[in-house]
């Protein structure tokens, strides 16, 4: 549940980088995304052919009737990510906004003082701010201050395949924030990454590279739904909490005498 | 006058933005706008007089993560 929006889908699929718009879409179907994310770049003039262009991207994207969640992907101010979040609202109809202030370039890590300055901004004009943000409690707390319903920290930096790097942070996190809904964005490789995320308890995930640009992006995107339908299965059936020692699976008692 | 729009430098008669997006071809594409930095409103650009060395840009949706 997004900011009073209920979605039966845990999945939310980044639309960049895949080899075809068909492909873009089977993955999206195959996915089971109910809400993809977007965002805001120059229209080329009339004089360059569309096909890469806006105007045919987003033609493909309203025919699938999925909710968007437009991006501030890219900005370094909390200036440019404001202005940025005005112009999305108008263009994609919706109060909501993924929230990116990008501070370092290698490592696409957010400025999380930049982060909650501009979702302080955000949220008092009326946005519904879904934050890009590190899995620092102290920050998210921050966001949560600031009006933010909603958390997306990353599991590892946009694009490298890395999964969960900090999990002790991202459980600590969902131990914190209870009733906030938790997702994991950006950093995701493969399926069980997204499992594991799930099994932690957070409420989805957000792909995008490990579907597009896996050799067959539809049915990694097909993977990637089954292990996190299977990863909040596995959660709300209460897993085991790792041990030490060996328990024996085989009662021991009653075991028959067979020794010396 | 001189304009930038999406960077590059366009000669325009003076217009509002409303109709400078009409003469350089954005005429009926959804797109939105910003002038100088800041976001202008479709319902504003027709009230949006242009001066010279304006920048403006000129966004539509696009591929994103």
């Amino acid at each position: 549940m997004f900011y009073g929006v209920e979605l039966s889908s845990r999945v939310l699929l980044g639309t960049a980088r895949y080899p075809s718009p068909k492909l873009l879409v089977e993955a999206i179907k195959a996915s089971g995304a109910e809400v993809v994310t977007v965002s805001l770049r120059r229209e080329a003039g009339p004089e360059s052919s569309g096909a890469r262009g806006g105007q045919s991207f987003w033609s493909i994207i309203r025919s699938l009737g999925v909710r968007v969640l437009p991006n501030t992907a890219g900005c370094h101010s909390v200036k440019e990510a404001v202005t940025t979040a005005h112009i999305a609202r108008e263009m994609f109809d919706t109060p909501w906004i993924k929230l990116e202030v990008i501070r370092d370039d290698e490592t696409l890590q957010p400025d999380v003082f930049g982060l909650v300055e501009a979702a302080r901004v955000l949220v008092e004009e009326g946005f519904e701010v879904f934050p890009y943000t590190t899995e620092d409690l102290a920050v998210a707390d921050r966001l949560v201050e600031a009006g933010c319903r909603v958390l997306m920290p990353w599991g590892a930096p946009i694009g490298s395949a890395r999964g969960l790097n900090n999990v002790y942070g991202l459980k600590a996190l969902r131990a914190h924030f209870p009733d906030i809904p938790l997702v994991v964005d950006a950093g995701l490789g493969v399926p069980s990454h997204a499992a594991a995320a799930m099994e932690l308890g957070y409420d989805a995930v957000l792909l995008n590279t490990a579907v597009a640009e896996a050799g067959d992006p539809v049915a990694m995107a097909k993977a990637f739904a089954l292990a996190i339908e299977a990863g909040r299965m596995a959660f709300a059936a209460k897993p085991l909490e790792p041990r030490d020692m060996a328990v024996p699976s085989t009662p021991v008692l009653g075991k028959a005498a067979l020794g010396d | 006058m001189r304009i930038y729009v999406n960077g590059d430098q366009r000669e325009i008669e003076p217009a509002t933005l409303a109709l400078a997006l009409g003469a350089l071809g954005y005429g009926g594409k959804k797109v939105a706008t910003a002038l100088n930095g800041r976001f202008v409103p479709a319902p504003a650009r027709a009230a949006t007089q242009l001066s010279d060395g304006d920048k403006i840009e000129v966004v539509a949706p696009m591929q994103g993560g």
